[in-house]
Formats: C-alpha cells, structure tokens, sequence
C-alpha cells in the first residue's frame, strides 16, 4: 500500500492503496466514482476514457501511481450546481444516448476535444470528431447523433436530426428523450457492476477450456483450501434442475458428464476478490477424455458426426424447418430466367459494451450483518433488506431468469426475485442465462452476495453468437419480372446448445423469399448442433443472414433481366392483398412501396449515376429492401401485462406510474410506454414514471425479443392507462387509482397452418452510397438514405437512434465482424481481434419515416428495434457489385479478395475475411 | 484464456533522471521493467502474459525527457514523448513529415495521447508504425546504461519480433534523434490495413528522398512486416539513388523491394499476393509523395 495523491474532479485526493492499480481500480474501487465504466480491459472500446492533466487517457491501462500528482476529471465533474455541460445537454436533445455504458467515455473524449480546441480558438469540425473519437466506441447510437450533439455543443447551430412524422398527439408521436437518459450523462446511473453489496464476494467460473469432452473426474479440494475462498461449486452440489435453456432445456448449468463447449461452465468460486477466484480456478483439476468434435454444420448432419448430445434421437439436428408454398417445379418452368447462388455468413458477435454481470443476494439478506447501512423504507439496492433470493441483473428476459433459477434452487419461483439494473446494450444477446443461476447458487451457499463479473473475453467466449449461415437460394422470374419461384436450403450453426435457433431459424426460413409476392416457394433450413459457442437471438434474428442471399439475388435477376433494380423490386413487392411464402394475405399496413419509393426518390435527385470514378475510387449505389415480423407469432402466447397507478399531485396535477417487467437495453422502451400511457391520460410524458423489470413490482411483459415490447407492451400499458382513466372520470378527486391490464396480441398461427403467422410486419427499403478504392479493395459506405415503415412513430427520437444504430450494425456485419472459431475454439478471444465499426466507419444517414398504421398496434406502430439491420448488408454489396462487377458471396467482405478478382477480372469471391475454406456446394432439400 | 487478474507489479517508480532509473534496474536486478505510455505492455500484462515483473519503472517522468528540441544538426526526441506531441509538432511535420504521419495513425488519439515513440521502437515488432517513421529518417536511439550511454542507429537494435538489442529490463532509451529534411528533402508514410480484426498493418511503409532537379541524390526507406524485424530497405534506396523522379524509378524500386524480402501470408491478415501488389501500389505513391515535398523544400 502506498499514498497517491490526486486531484480528481477539482478535489484533493490522497488514498492508500497497492501500486498495482490501474487508475480505473482507483476510481471505480476505492473511490467509488462508478461513472466511468469498463466494457474490455484492453485500450480497446473508449468507455474507460477519462482526462489526465486534461488529456483523454483509457483509464483501464493507466498505471494509477503514473497519475501520481495529476489533475484528473471524470465525469462526475461535468454538471455543475445542478446544469448540465453542455455536451451533457446536447446528447440528451439529439438522443446520442441510449444504453449509456460509452456515454460517460463519449463524453469525457469530447470535452477533450473541446477544451483543446476552444483554447486554440479554432472551431471544431465533422473530421476532428471523427478523429477524436476514432477509438471510443459505442454499439447503439450509429455515431451520428453523437457527431451532431457535439458540434451542438462547441457551439454551432445544430439541431437534432429528425425525420419528418405523422402529427404527434398530447405524448404519442412527440421526440422526447429516453427519461433515463439523463442519469446516464451525469454518470449517476448504475449498471450492475456498479453496485457493491456490504459483505459481497467475487465470483469466477471454470470453463472447459475443450469443445467436446467427456469428464471424469473433478478436483476442487485444493481450491476450496485457499485462503479467502468462501465456496466452489460443481454440479454435485445443484440441489434443483441442472439444466437451463429460453427454448429447450438442454444447457447444464454446471457440466458434470460432457462438455460441449469451450464455454462450457465445470465449476464456479466465490471468494474474497475476484483476484482469489480466479487463483481457486487454476487449482480446479477436471480430468477429460476428449472427444472429437464436430465444428461444422454440413458435417454435422453427416450420419458419422459426432454426436454433440448424444440422447436425443435426430443426431445433431435440433431441427428442419419446412415452407411451402403452390409447386416449385411449375413455377421454375414458369420463369425465364434462374439465379441459383450459394451465400455464406458468418458467425458474429453482439459486443455489447457492457460485459454481463449479476449479483446474487441470498434470502434473509440484512446490510447491516455485514457493517453496512440498513434503510427500512428501500425496497432495492445495498441498503434493502431481502427476503427473497434475488437477482440484479442486466436482462432481457426478467421473468425467464426469476423461473429458471427457482428451478435449479429447487426453489418456488415465487421465492425468487429478479431485480432488471440498466443494460448495457443486449441487442439479443442477453437473453440466454449466463451468470444468474451461478451468482444465485452461490449467493444461498455463502450467504453472502456474490458479484459474477464476467471480463470482455469471458463474455467473447461465452454467450449465443449469431448464427452462421450457408444458404443456396435459386430465384426465378418471369421475362416482365414477375417472380415466379424462390427454392432456398439454408445450414445454421446453433452451437452446443439449443437456445433460441429454431426460432431464429423458422425466422431466416419464412423470410427467405424476402418481402416479396412469390406464388411457389419451398426452403428447407437445417438447424445444427455443433461444438461451437452456442448461436441464438441476435437483432435482425435470422432475417439478416437470409435477406443478404434474397437481396443479393435480386440484383442479379434484375440485370439479367435487363431492369432497373429498384423497379424490379417494386413490382414484386408485397402490398395490401398479398400473400407471403407462409400463406398471410396482408390486409393493411405494408407500406414497401411507399419505402421504395422514398429511397428510389432521394438516391436520384441530384444528377444520379448509380457509378462513377474520382480518380483511384470509384463510387456507387446499391439497394436492398427488407421486412421483418413484429412479435412472437408463430402460434406462440404473446401477452404482457402491465400495472398503471395514477394519483393527483398537489402541485403538478395528475400523475402516474407504469410498472412492467420489460427490458430496457437502450432502445428507449420508458419513453414509448410513458407516451403510451400518457396519451390514453391526457397528460404530457413528463408526468409518468415507468418501473421496468422488478418481478416483486412489476407484472410480467415477456421477453424483449422479436420486435416486440412496443407493440405487446405499448399496448398493455396504453390499455391499462385508458381503464384508468375510464376510473378517475367517475372517482372522487382525490383517488389513487391502480390497473394491471393483461394485452393479449391477436392470435397466431404456426408454422405450416397458412393464415396469420404473425400479428404485423415492418418494412423497409435502403440504398448504399459506397466508395470502393480500386487500388487497395477498400470499401467505405459514405451514405445511407433509408426508409422504414413502422406503423407509426410512438417517439421520433428514440426511433431515429434505432434507425441509425441498426443500420451501423449491419455495416459491421458486412464490413468488418467476423467471429472467427477453429475446430471449435475462439480465435477471436480478445476485444482486438473483434472489429465492431467505429466511428469512422459511420455514414451519413437519411433516414425517411414511412407509417402505415397497423390497427391492433398502439396508436398503429410495429415494432422497429431489428428492422434496419437487415437490408444494408446487401445494398453494400450490390453497390460493390456495380462498381466493380465482383459479386461478394461470403461475409465480411474481404479486401485482399475482392481486389485480386478486380484485378483477374473474376466475377464473385467467396472468401471472406478468416474463411479457410470456399463454400461447400450444397443441395437443395438437404444432404442426403 | 481468460484474463488473469493477478499479472501485476508489486511496485511503480516514477525516477525524475535516468540516474534514479538505472539504480532501480539495477537494484531489482532484472525483475524490473521499463514503462513508457504502457500502451504496449499493460495491454500484455492485462492479457496474463507478464508474470514475472516486480516493478514498473517509468520512463516518462524523466526530467527533460518529455520533450522534443532542435538543435544544430538533429531533432532530438525524448522517451516520455507521446505521438500525440510529435503529431502536432511543426518541426517534426515539416522536417519529418513521414514521422508525423506514422506516428499519427498509431491507435486513437486516448493510445496516441499516452503511448510514447520510444516505446514503439523498443517494442521492436516488425512494423510498429513509428518505428517505420523513424527508420526512413535514419533515426537514432540513445540507450543508457549502468555502463554509459550510447547512440546507435535505430535500425541496428531490432533482433527479432519484440526482440531488441536494448536491454528493457536494465537500459533505457533515453532519447530518440533524426537529421532534420535539408532543403529539397522530403519524406511519406502510408500504411494498409484492414477493417477486421487485428489492429496490426498488413504494409506500412516510409521513404525520405533527396532530390536535385529530377534526380534523386540520396533516399532511405523503411518497411514492414517484411521479415522478423523492421526493414531499413538499403537495396531499395540503392536502386534509388542516381535515378530520376519518375514513375518508372518508382516502379523499378518497388520491384526490388519484393526481390530483397520473403513476404508471408499471415492468417486473417494478409495474403502475401496481397502484400506485395500493396508494395507494388503504394510505394511509388509515396516516393512521388516523398518527391514531391523535396520539391517543395527548396
Ligand atoms: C488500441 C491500441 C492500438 C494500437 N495501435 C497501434 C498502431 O496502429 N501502430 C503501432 O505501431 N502500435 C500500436 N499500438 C501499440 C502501442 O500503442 C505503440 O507501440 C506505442 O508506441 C507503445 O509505446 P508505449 O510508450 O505505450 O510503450 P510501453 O507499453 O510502455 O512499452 C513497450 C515496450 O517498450 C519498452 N519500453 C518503453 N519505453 C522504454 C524506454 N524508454 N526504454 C526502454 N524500454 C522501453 C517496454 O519495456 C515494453 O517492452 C496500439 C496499442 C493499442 C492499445
Ligand atoms: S478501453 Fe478501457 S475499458 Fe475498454
Ligand atoms: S449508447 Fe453507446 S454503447 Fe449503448
């Protein structure tokens, strides 16, 4: 222990502590300044950055004793006697914040920037912002609100982009920022690893470290016996259900047979610090007999695959998802001209930039046992007592997580509580379980509260990826362009274990002919087991990998047919009175055509070319279009309830709460359902509060997933503010008033039955202006001019951000993601070798707002959260196709092939980035 | 696999003058280390792969270390100077330009602001980008030592990928120094690399050139990954010299750049085909750069 002396946020600091801290230890740890947040440890994503002698420094790889003497400023120093800074004011007016965890990095970068440039008396520009901000990373916003909050900022008229949009109503339709937005600015607002516990302990987790092997022994004896180790678990001492799984139960919470996974977890340890724990990890011996391992999807239907578990009776086929429609051979017969192509896509990973932790706090939890502060009023948080084992936890599934861990306590759901803290990003990756059984499982051994922190290579290693994907798709059309026939054969890799991959697999099948009007369709999709990291929900669930093969052979029919794409597209788009490939006639809301046109419109204003040269670069257009369904479908329940209160303020009038266990990961959910329940009370958004996700407060909403919780939730919320309502028209002045109203969205049918599969679509159309250097294969996307139908526009703020975050995503999955596994074992194990795009990658967007009201939605929305992560893909690399003539097959598009077939002359590649081998030549219908 | 939390130091010295730094090497007599921003090693040492040091002795709190001066006949570079102080630096963006620009596409501006030149060149991989800077200037180091101090070329301390000739456990490099551009000198830096994965070049090259009308009269270039250790390309300059500013020379030079080197296919980075047409590519482009300025410096 040695004395630091700082001066941090303007005060004198001096702390004893080990001159091994890194300076974010000393913040976060000793002083407790929890808003500077950690998303790798590796100089990586930015969120870390704070100012040394007023100079933007990652603090997670800065020696604290190298601060010895500094002025450091955090920002926690940014408002001042109650006002916000303004790059704090402007975030908050453009919506640059969503999930918040790179908001404080965001921040603290830019105020870097302006402070040196404003004592440089220059101005600050686009450029300078993209340089500063080259290295600080954020996964939701697409960066270009955060572009134009700072130039707001530096003092330039800037105004937040918006839309244009229906007339909004009292709340409904009005851009208002996220209410949670402003903690997160300030710094204030806690993700899970910013609560500390009195008393709590680290834990860690033993991983296999193998894909597929069988246990036969473990040693835990020498782990138990280091000092400061308060337990290690295996799955000996799970007293309910080893097991867990959002579909299918199949996922050991604790591997004591096999292990199917590298991730797999053997063992877990609770101890004084995180340092013991992982010290107790290294002296856990699991003696394995290795299995060989199957690590490929079209390996893995073959009849001598390993078997990944071996009781169940279709091997490793978890399933073959089946659509038909009207007969494929007539209608390939009908058509005058085929595309028959094979696509692959890659693994990739939702690098959410707040890695997954959980807290568990046993039953019976009293602070003050442990020294610390007991408030009788607090019902959550370090000073509550608890009652009930619970759960802090950053999820998409609150409800989920509460039942799943009853079941492996051997414990009453009802006795278990799940507390939902801020995420940090999910975008479907934090739905499977991941640490919240193990924290709770050791939370009741220990009697302690245990953190389970999980660092940004754990996280890489373990949770559901998307789906890889070979799809071989033949499309044919009619000489005008009428489609005639779509067949497509689609492998997914789901990994070790089921999660959610037939369901995203059902979704990358039933989109498979893409928006479109086809009378004969048949796909066949074969869902695999693998020894690869598990693969489920990731926005744009399954459609993105499909829509990339459909879009791609579009524009290629187009031009064999010699038509414009964009027209092509438009006279097979599905409309009113049209039937998709599952057999749902569309009676309303299908607003393509007007997305179609919207785009098609402003890509040729200007004097349009679709290609052009400047010296070494070239430039083009490309277009793609996309849906995506809104909701579960399928057959499956899809209710939420939700509880308003209203109560009348002496001062402000009329009040209310809105209480719902649904997600908020950032996409803004609070400031749809408070506009929801606003409107139905005739009051502004600012007078209704929302608690999300405390299953002791708040009924169940589902699942966030599937586009969903603006639909299923907006109306539960929507529907229980207007029976309140109906109440306090007939009560006394004075009354408080509660409703719980459980929405039921219109039935379903599955799969196979024709009719509804699902309760609405969302549709959109893209173009991509893209820059391809002809001397090095480099491509840049400069511009994107997008439009999306999405019923309506319940808060144009929020949408925007998922516009624009959607759309950057999808940049990466085209461009630079590409999670890389060999024989079963991540390549990609570190944050720098996972390119997700930065700010420099960002285009410009135009984004158009098309709303085709859907009449069973609140006040006519669809949901929006996938939907622009699904077309861009394509429209990148229709856009390369027409620059160069190189059809990409393969994803990420790779730079070193794409400039030898520039320079062979070849016409396509199929290598991408961290492909070893060409694409494996598949049949349609499956292998046989 | 996953990170070891317990891959620390013991103790951190911050020395004020390379007297005090080199007693402290000295007294933890090998199980010390030299820090510079630590945007190299931290990043190692956060990974699990620094167990065994027992402290951190930072070098960027030397007193006149941190700064950069020109005096008669170089521009002299001290350890503690991060890329961000060299970017902005005039003298070194006029009469270095190459330095500037290699020293600026180092990581992002929170690594520029911390990570210092002389930690890129005692890193010593095979294409850190300031190093590549600093081998077209025909750099020199200064390494101090319980023994003395001494000055060698840049060039002469790298023997193998993050293998260097200075002692990182004993020595410091004190300070770095080039021969500021005379008139009709001018130099360019460019740099390939790609969006995915690996923060690691797939080309990165410098050149300094000498021209006298359209001919070249003296030319240093510096190139890598090309081999183990950073390439002072001399055959490159060899073919240079004597022979005018065209496109040809350029052409012809690039050409015996891929005759001197090996180049590898490295997975998920490059394939060496791909390497080589960016050699093919992009060295002439900046040898015209290089040209061009010269001309420009009369
Ligand atoms: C996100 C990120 C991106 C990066 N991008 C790039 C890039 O694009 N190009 C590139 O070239 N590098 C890159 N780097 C690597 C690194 O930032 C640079 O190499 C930097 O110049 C290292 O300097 P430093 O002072 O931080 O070195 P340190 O990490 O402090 O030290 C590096 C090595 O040099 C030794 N050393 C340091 N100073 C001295 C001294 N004075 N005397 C003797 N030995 C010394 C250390 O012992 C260590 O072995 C990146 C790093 C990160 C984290
Ligand atoms: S850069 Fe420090 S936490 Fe990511
Ligand atoms: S708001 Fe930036 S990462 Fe979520």
């Amino acid at each position: 222990m040695s004395r630091l002396k700082m001066t941090i946020n303007g005060a004198a600091v001096d702390v004893e502590v080990p001159e091994s801290r890194y300076l974010s230890e000393v913040l976060r740890e000793d002083l407790r300044l929890t808003g500077t947040k950690i998303g790798c440890n590796e100089a990586e994503c930015g969120i870390c950055t704070v100012l040394v002698n007023g100079t933007p420094v990652v603090s997670c790889v800065f020696p604290a004793f190298k601060a010895q003497g500094a002025t450091v400023e955090t920002i926690e120093n940014l408002s001042q006697d109650g006002s916000l800074h303004a790059l704090q004011q402007a975030f908050l007016d453009h919506g640059a914040v969503q999930c918040g965890i790179c908001t404080p990095g965001l921040i603290m970068t830019a105020k870097g920037l302006l402070d040196r440039k404003s004592a440089a008396g220059e101005p600050v520009t686009e450029d300078d912002i993209r340089a500063s901000l080259k290295d600080s990373y954020c996964r939701c916003t697409g960066y270009q609100s955060v572009i134009n909050a700072i130039l707001q900022a530096s003092g330039q008229d800037v105004p937040p982009y918006l839309p244009e949009t229906q007339e909004p109503g009292l709340a409904v339709g009005k851009a208002q920022p996220n209410p949670n937005a402003l903690a997160k600015i300030t710094g204030s607002a806690r993700f899970t690893d910013d609560y500390k516990f009195p008393g709590m302990l680290y834990a860690r987790t033993k991983r296999a470290g193998v894909p597929h092997a069988r246990i036969r022994s473990i040693e835990t004896s020498a782990a138990r016996k280091l000092e400061g180790v308060h337990a290690v678990l295996t799955h000996e001492d799970i007293p309910g259900r080893n097991a867990h799984g959002v579909v299918s139960i199949d996922w050991p919470v604790l591997c004591g047979v096999k292990v199917r996974y590298v991730g797999d977890a053997v063992a877990i340890v609770a101890a004084d610090s995180e340092e013991i724990a992982a010290a107790a990890l290294e002296l856990i011996q699991v003696d394995y007999e290795e299995l060989p391992a199957v690590t490929d999807a079209i390996e893995a239907v073959k009849p001598d695959a390993p078997l990944v578990h071996e009781e169940r009776p279709d091997g490793n086929l978890l399933k073959h998802i089946k659509v038909k429609k009207g007969d494929i051979d007539s209608g390939f017969a009908d058509a005058d001209v085929i595309i028959d192509q094979t696509y692959r896509t890659p693994t990739t990973e939702h690098l959410f930039l707040e890695p997954e932790c959980s807290i568990g706090v046993p039953a019976g939890y009293v602070p003050t046992d442990f020294g610390g502060r007991c408030d009788a009023l607090a019902v959550r948080g370090e000073t509550a007592k608890h009652d009930k084992t619970t759960i802090y936890v950053g999820s998409q599934i609150p409800y989920g997580d509460r039942d799943q861990t009853a079941a492996t306590l051997g414990k009453d759901p009802e006795e278990v509580r799940v507390v939902a803290t801020l995420m940090g990003g999910g975008f479907g990756g934090k739905e499977d379980i991941v640490g919240q059984i193990h924290s709770a499982l050791l939370a009741e051994t220990t009697q302690r509260p245990v953190k389970m922190l999980y660092s940004r290579q754990e996280s890489l290693l373990v949770h559901p990826k998307r789906h890889a994907t070979i799809i071989r798709i033949r499309t044919g059309a009619a000489r005008g362009g009428k489609l005639t026939a779509v067949e497509a054969t689609l492998y997914g890799d789901g990994g070790a274990y089921a999660s959610l991959s037939e369901k995203v697999l059902t979704r990358a099948t039933t989109h498979a002919t893409g928006p479109y009007d086809v009378p004969n369709v048949k796909v066949d999709c074969f869902a695999l087991y693998t020894n690869n990291v598990p693969c489920g929900a990731f926005r744009g669930f399954g459609v993105t990998q499909s829509c990339f093969a459909v879009e791609s052979n579009m524009d290629m029919l187009a031009e064999k047919l010699g038509l414009d794409a964009v027209e092509f597209r438009r006279m097979n788009a599905l409309d009113v009175g049209s039937e998709t490939s599952t057999g749902q006639v569309m009676r309303e809301s299908v607003g393509l055509n007007e997305c179609i046109d919207k785009v098609d419109h402003d890509m040729r204003s200007d004097d349009f070319r679709w290609t052009w040269d400047e010296g070494h670069r070239r430039f083009a257009w490309g277009v793609a279009v996309g849906y995506k369904n809104t909701g579960l479908g399928g057959g499956a329940p899809d209710k939420a309830t939700a509880e308003v209160e209203a109560w009348q303020d002496p001062d402000k009038g009329l009040m209310a709460e809105v209480r719902i266990s649904s997600a908020e990961m950032g996409q803004g959910l609070p400031a749809v359902l408070a506009a929801c329940a606003a409107e139905e009370l005739g009051i502004p958004t600012e007078r209704v509060s929302v608690l999300l996700g405390d299953t002791d407060f708040c009924p169940d909403g589902g699942p966030t997933t599937a586009s969903r919780q603006s639909y299923v939730s907006g109306n539960a919320a929507r529907l229980a503010a207007k029976e309140v309502a109906r109440q306090l028209a007939i009560a006394e002045p004075a009354a408080r008033i509660k409703v719980q109203h459980e929405y039921w969205a219109p039935k379903t049918k599955p799969l196979g039955a024709g009719g509804d599969m699902h309760v609405a679509f969302g549709f959109c159309a893209q173009a991509a202006l893209c820059e391809i250097d002809m001397r090095s294969g480099e491509v840049t996307v400069q511009k994107i001019v997008a439009a999306h139908d999405v019923g309506r526009a319940l808060n144009p703020l929020t949408l925007e951000g998922q516009i624009e975050g959607g759309i950057v995503m999808c940049i990466g999955y085209t461009l630079t993601e590409h999670y890389i596994q060999e024989d079963g074992v991540p390549w990609t194990n570190v944050m720098a070798r996972y390119k997700a795009p930065s700010i420099t990658h960002a285009p410009k967007i135009v984004s158009h707002i098309v709303e085709h009201n859907t009449a069973a939605g609140p006040f006519g929305a669809k949901g929006v959260g996938e939907l622009p992560s699904i077309p861009t893909s394509s429209a990148i690399t229709n856009a390369i196709y027409r620059a160069t003539g190189v059809r990409v097959r393969s994803l990420p598009v790779d730079q070193d092939e794409l400039l030898r077939a520039i320079r062979s002359g070849a016409t396509e590649v199929e290598l991408a980035w961290g492909d070893v081998k060409p694409i494996p030549v598949i049949n349609f219908g499956g292998e046989q | 696999m996953t990170a070891n939390p317990t891959s620390r130091w013991s103790s951190y010295h911050k020395p004020e003058t390379v007297e005090e730094a080199l007693e402290l090497l000295h007294d933890y007599d090998g199980s010390a280390r030299v820090i510079g921003g630590g945007t190299d090693i931290l990043v190692e040492a956060r990974r699990g792969l620094r167990r065994s040091i027992d402290a951190m002795v930072d070098a960027t709190g030397i007193a006149g270390l941190d700064t950069i001066s020109h005096d008669q006949d170089y521009i002299v570079i001290g350890c503690g100077v991060t890329h961000t102080q060299i970017v902005s630096d005039e003298r070194i963006v006029r009469y270095g330009a190459c330095l500037a620009e290699s020293c600026g596409v180092i990581g992002g501006p929170q690594v520029r602001n911390t990570g210092t030149l002389a930690g890129n060149v005692a890193h010593a991989l095979p294409a850190g980008d300031g190093t590549i800077g600093l081998l077209a200037l025909g750099g020199e180091v200064e390494i101090a030592s319980t023994t003395g101090t001494r000055w060698m070329p840049a060039k002469d301390t790298f023997v193998g990928p993050g293998k260097s000739v200075i002692d990182r456990h004993r020595e410091v490099l004190t300070r770095l120094r080039f021969k500021p551009a005379g008139t009709q000198e001018g130099s360019a830096f460019h740099r390939v690399m790609r969006p995915q994965g690996l923060c690691l070049p797939i080309i990165s090259m410098a050149a300094r050139l000498a021209v006298d009308g359209d001919t070249i009269t003296a030319a240093s270039i510096g190139m890598g990954p090309v081999g183990p250790v950073p390439w002072f390309a001399e055959p490159v300059a060899t073919v240079l010299v004597g022979g005018t500013t065209s496109t040809e020379q350029y052409e012809k030079a690039a050409e015996v750049a891929l005759d001197n080197v090996t180049l590898r296919s490295s997975k998920y980075r490059a394939t060496s085909e791909y390497r080589a047409t960016m050699i093919r590519t992009y060295l002439p482009i900046i040898l015209a750069r290089a040209a061009e300025r010269a001309g420009a410096n009369q």
